[in-house]
């Protein structure tokens, strides 16, 4: 299915956080995600449905002052 | 000496406070914080990249155990950009600190003092440490602190720009109008800069381009650590009185008249 991760169309094979983010190669452990402006908390990546046209944005931290 | 500093219960052991932006790679970053002694740095949030996963994570080079993570809500222009940059930042789960940044204009990077006040009130209200970027008035200031700001952070001059600490009365006034710390962020240049903040009285130094773009990058760094301690120190051991005249230092006693 077509969902939009940080601003890209993008086509996937996960139906939850959790596999999203193994699909690309992202470790959970320092990502934030959000799912159409909702946080979705670390603990609920395993169960949490994403669906088609979702707007997802996956953070971290970088360098800054 | 011991001389921590205090803020809603959270110890920092260094009083130069350290970013983490603009420095050549991460080896660099982790070199350069080590030389400043600091044991708090800032951070941004931002999207990870998706295309491109080779890039590391600057959390590889600095060990969120060793040092205090404070993150900030950089480039947002509307009190809902920074509250949402804020929300993500606490999600991580390593700090509940946050430096405060509305920004007002991109020439400048002035604080947008009215989208500040409601930031800091609503994310106060969360639970959240707020540590507010403000301009050098005392106003704003006494305003930061009844909306719930944990400590204020003045800047000393634009961001970036190395101008040093433009307006030290205005600085004073501040610390002797707020009863919370007062951290000077943004405006170093050099040592001398960072000496007078303390020797004003501020409680930290916050530095990012006057390291990270310096020559040297880990000398500044080392450089500006002695600086804050200098400058803590001189405050504490209270300068003497500016006066117009001399006065002899050797005594006139036993002179050959």
């Amino acid at each position: 299915m077509k969902v939009k991760v940080n601003g890209v169309e993008i086509d996937v094979m996960a139906d939850t956080i959790a596999k999203l983010l193994k699909e690309l190669d992202i470790n959970p452990s320092r990502v934030v995600v959000e799912v159409n402006l909702e946080i979705v908390k670390r603990a609920y990546f395993e169960q949490y449905k994403i669906k088609e046209g979702d707007s997802i944005e996956i953070v971290n931290f970088v360098g800054g002052g | 000496m011991t001389d921590p500093l205090i803020i809603k219960g959270i110890e920092f052991k260094s009083r130069l406070w350290v970013g983490t932006g603009k420095y050549k790679n991460f080896e660099e970053t982790a070199r350069a914080i080590e030389a400043s002694g600091t044991d708090v740095v800032t951070f941004a949030v931002r999207r990870v990249n998706i295309i491109d996963r080779s890039q590391e994570n600057l959390l590889d080079y600095i060990d969120p155990k060793k040092y205090k993570i404070l993150p900030n809500t950089a480039g947002c222009y509307t009190v809902e950009d920074a509250l949402r940059y804020a929300r993500l930042a606490r999600e991580t789960g390593v700090s509940d600190m946050i430096k405060l940044e509305v920004i007002g204009d991109e020439k400048t990077l002035f604080p947008d003092v009215c989208g500040l006040l409601k930031a800091t009130e609503i994310l106060a209200k969360e639970g959240f440490i707020v540590l507010p970027y403000t301009n050098d008035d005392p106003i704003t200031a006494k305003r930061l602190v009844d909306a719930g700001a944990a400590a204020v952070m003045p800047l000393g001059a634009p961001i970036g720009s190395g101008l040093g600490i433009r307006n030290p009365y205005n600085i004073k006034i501040i610390l002797e109008t707020v009863n919370i710390p007062v951290i000077v962020d943004a405006g170093v240049g050099t040592a001398s800069d960072v000496a007078i903040a303390m020797e004003l009285g501020c409680d930290a130094v916050l530095v990012n381009t006057a390291i990270a773009e310096a020559k040297d990058p880990i000398m500044m760094a080392e450089a500006l650590k002695h600086s804050c301690i200098a400058g803590r120190l001189a405050y504490k051991a209270g300068r003497i009185p500016k006066k117009l005249y001399a006065s002899a230092s050797s005594p006139i006693e036993g002179m050959l008249i």
